[in-house]
């Protein structure tokens, strides 16, 4: 028996696959869509994987390192080391920058770690080409989006870095590249001012008659001094002992120590329901309406393809044809329609994926319940063109 | 070619493309993909070391010359950059009264000096009336024994005799006085002239006038600086090393170093000194190094790199630095068992360079490691070697 609804698609094929193609680039914005959704939270999972750490210890209140601004001493880890569970503390600043690069400003996110052994907390856990930091200063290690090579200079603030490593999927939780540098370098970046604040503010300090007496020598070189440290770090991150409860390490920390500790659980919260909440909330609202929309162009389409065989159905039903296998031709059509639909859709989110400027996460599961959605949609809308088909009367293959 | 022919032939075609496209997508993106890795062998290989830190240059002597008392500054001789030999004069303080007390211990001496030829003449004096008493005491005693003349006078001529005698040696007790006087005025004299010359500030060595901190009439404390003199030959760099970094830092090492000025030119020296006294705020250690061959221009504060080399270890096993990982506290390097990855604890030893590890153990000559991969891995992980991942 010869397939009656293959039969009718090679009719007329050009329309059929030119239809079938428009729809998936359809349905290709439509899984596109989800990726963003599912990349922007997953921007915010890696930054808290890949910083490796079980507890983040930040200025007393804050939602820092990455939500708020936060501040702390760079010698407070000593006493964080002591407290019985910590296995290892790392201290870690952040900072994101616009950094020019062959004449293009690029948006970086500055991380300063500790380069004293390999696989400090906050050191990148992966290359993908290159080797770690050894130098105490100077060196850098570079996400790939950043757009800088191995082996390249490249000038952040005052100093000209090397990149000697490179790494993939380092972000901050807005998408920025990282570059890692040591934490010593990370501080001057961040708290040390560009050579015209500096001569200003020593001005500043040597009219100020407090700090400027006669008869006091050497009290203004003092107090000039003080004001170029940069002794602080945006956040202590913390690996505990295996075994030990996370949750309690931070209970002990922010009683003793003065200090606001976050667990993984505590952070993932903070990033993803807080810091990019909106965001997500905007491109999630985006999404829903895209799928109806996607969904009411799927129906359509499928409805009027039915309306414009009317003849041929006509033609069907006066040649004795029954009900159920013009049923099953429309229905097979919807679903062939829906099938290439969503290949075409697939390929196409996954040619145009990675041209994005962010992290667009095509999620298997995604693309099973956005292909299950289509059939679904498919099946509705040939149900309702399968009525009117139904409907049609044999008469009108003679007649109009 | 009939038109269905050819009509199938272009379907098929554009469907065989389709699933292809769509298998290729599945397969090289997603979950399904295995993670692209670079391997690399461990191999027995010489691991240079180093150690680097940054620097400024810095005078090892600095002469900072001021008064040792309060006052004002008469005048500067010398400016910044002037050349000034040992004992030159370089600044003048005001000497205020110092001069006029000079003057009146001057005065002061040449009274005493008068006041002790007053008594040599007053003992000279005393020593003739003496020796006039004493003849004509004996004259009289003589006269005595033969009794031209009463006993009464010869009495008074022998006391008026030992009277002139006590009157001499008065004279002489005063002489004395007048020149221990005189030496105290001298002293005094002496001492103010001392005192002005503690007002002429002098370079105490061969070197260079590196700043010129107090202008004439400015009024200066005791201790501060007038005028900074530096050795030139004693110009060399200190040195701060992470104290994580700075195992087997130590004197004599040899040294390589950029100066910010010169990026391009690497100087050679080696470390002088090491501080006893690291820095526990920065937690770095402090090294002094010194040019083997001093560059001209250098400037005092320039920022400089310095790589310290350490004796190379020459022959060890070693894996890049990249490979090694940890998870947990254990540290160790992924491997590729039957096309998924494995942890495989070592434990580390020296990092050259050149970014290589030393493997202690764990590992033998020829095992490949994972180096670099475009995922974090984890048990199990499939993977695909490739010869790079860009």
């Amino acid at each position: 028996m010869i397939n009656l609804a293959a039969r009718d698609v090679l009719h007329g094929w050009g329309k059929f696959l030119f239809t079938g193609i428009g729809l998936g680039l359809l349905i290709g914005v439509t899984l596109t869509m989800a990726g963003v959704f599912r990349g922007m939270v997953d921007d915010g999972k890696v930054l808290i994987d890949n910083s490796g750490a079980d507890l983040w210890v930040v200025q007393q209140g804050t939602l820092g390192p990455y939500a708020e601004p936060s501040s702390l001493r760079d010698d407070v880890w000593r006493g964080i080391a002591g407290i019985d569970g910590v296995a290892e503390t790392g201290n870690a600043a952040y900072l994101t920058i616009q950094m020019a690069h062959h004449g293009k400003d690029t948006r970086v996110m500055i991380v300063g770690i500790e380069v004293d052994r390999p696989n400090r907390p906050g050191a990148p856990p992966y290359l993908t080409a290159g080797r770690p930091i050894l130098q105490g200063h100077y060196e850098a290690i570079a996400d790939e989006r950043a757009g800088l090579k191995l082996g390249e200079r490249v000038k952040i603030r005052r100093h000209d870095y090397t990149v000697v490593g490179l790494t993939r999927r380092m972000v901050s939780s807005s998408g920025d590249p990282m570059i890692f540098v040591p934490l010593k370098d990370a501080q001057e970046i961040q708290f040390l001012k560009d050579n015209d604040a500096l001569v200003n503010e020593r001005a500043r300090t040597a009219a100020n008659p407090a700090f400027n007496r006669p008869g006091v020598p050497g009290l203004l070189e003092a107090a000039q001094a003080a004001a170029t440290q940069a002794r602080n770090v945006n956040a202590v991150l913390v690996r505990v002992k295996p075994g030990a409860d996370p949750a309690a390490v931070a209970n002990e920390i922010q009683r003793w120590k003065r200090l606001t500790a976050y667990t993984r659980a505590q952070m993932e919260d903070i990033l993803i329901a807080k810091l990019i909440a909106t965001s997500a909330k905007q491109i999630g609202m985006f999404l829903v309406i895209l799928a109806i929309v996607t969904a009411a162009i799927v129906a359509f389409i499928i409805y009027t393809m039915t309306l414009a065989k009317v003849r041929e159905i006509a033609v069907l039903k006066l040649i004795g044809a029954k009900n159920r296998i013009i049923a099953g031709m429309i229905l097979q059509q919807a679903l062939a329609l829906g099938v290439i639909g969503f290949i075409v859709g697939r390929i196409a989110a996954g040619l145009w994926g990675p041209a994005f400027p962010k992290y667009v996460l095509l999620l298997p599961q995604d693309a099973m319940t956005g292909f299950a959605i289509i059939l679904t949609i498919c099946a509705l809308a040939s149900s309702v063109a399968i009525r009117t088909a139904l409907r049609i009367d044999p008469a009108e293959a003679i007649g109009g | 070619m009939s038109f269905a022919t050819r009509r199938n032939l272009v379907l098929g075609t554009f469907a065989v493309a389709f699933l292809a496209a769509f298998g290729w997508i599945v397969a090289t993106q997603g979950p399904l993909a295995p993670v692209k890795v670079t391997l690399d062998a461990a191999r027995e290989a010489r691991l240079e070391r180093s150690l680097f830190g940054i620097a400024t240059v810095e005078a090892r002597r600095s002469h900072n010359i001021g008064p040792t008392f309060a006052g004002r500054v008469a005048r500067v001789v010398v400016d910044q950059g002037d050349v000034v030999k040992a004992g030159q004069l370089l600044a003048e303080m005001e000497p205020v009264d110092l001069d006029a007390r000079i003057a009146a211990s001057a005065a002061a001496a040449a009274s005493a000096a008068q006041r002790v030829q007053s008594a040599e003449a007053a003992l000279a004096e005393a020593e003739s009336r003496a020796k006039l008493a004493q003849h004509s005491a004996e004259r009289y005693a003589d006269l005595r024994k033969k009794n031209f003349v009463s006993q009464e006078a010869a009495d008074a001529k022998a006391h008026e005799a030992a009277a002139a005698q006590a009157a001499r040696a008065a004279a002489a007790a005063a002489l004395a006085a007048a020149r221990d006087d005189a030496r105290r005025a001298q002293a005094e004299l002496a001492g103010a002239g001392k005192n002005r010359e503690n007002l002429r500030l002098v370079s105490p060595v061969d070197g260079i006038v590196v700043a010129r901190l107090a202008e004439p009439g400015s009024t200066i404390v005791a201790g501060q600086a007038v005028v900074q003199v530096i050795d030139p030959s004693s110009l060399w760099l200190r040195v701060r090393i992470d104290q994580g970094r700075s195992q087997g830092l130590a004197v004599g090492l040899p040294a390589e170093i950029v100066l910010r000025s010169r990026p391009d030119e690497r100087f050679a020296g080696r470390v002088e000194r090491l501080d006893w006294n690291g820095d526990s705020i920065t937690e770095e250690r402090i090294a002094n190094v010194v040019f083997d061959l001093r560059p001209d221009g250098l400037a005092i504060g320039e920022l400089a790199e310095v790589t310290l080399r350490l004796p190379a270890i020459e022959q060890a096993l070693a894996i890049p630095l990249a490979a090694l990982q940890r998870r947990g506290a254990q540290s160790g390097v992924w491997q590729v068992v039957e096309g998924r990855a494995r942890f495989a604890p070592v434990t580390a030893g020296a990092i050259s360079a050149n970014g290589f590890v030393e493997i202690r153990e764990g590992l033998a000559a020829g095992d490949a490691v994972i180096v670099h991969s475009a995922k974090a891995l984890s048990d199990g992980t499939r993977v695909k070697p490739v010869e790079s991942l860009r």
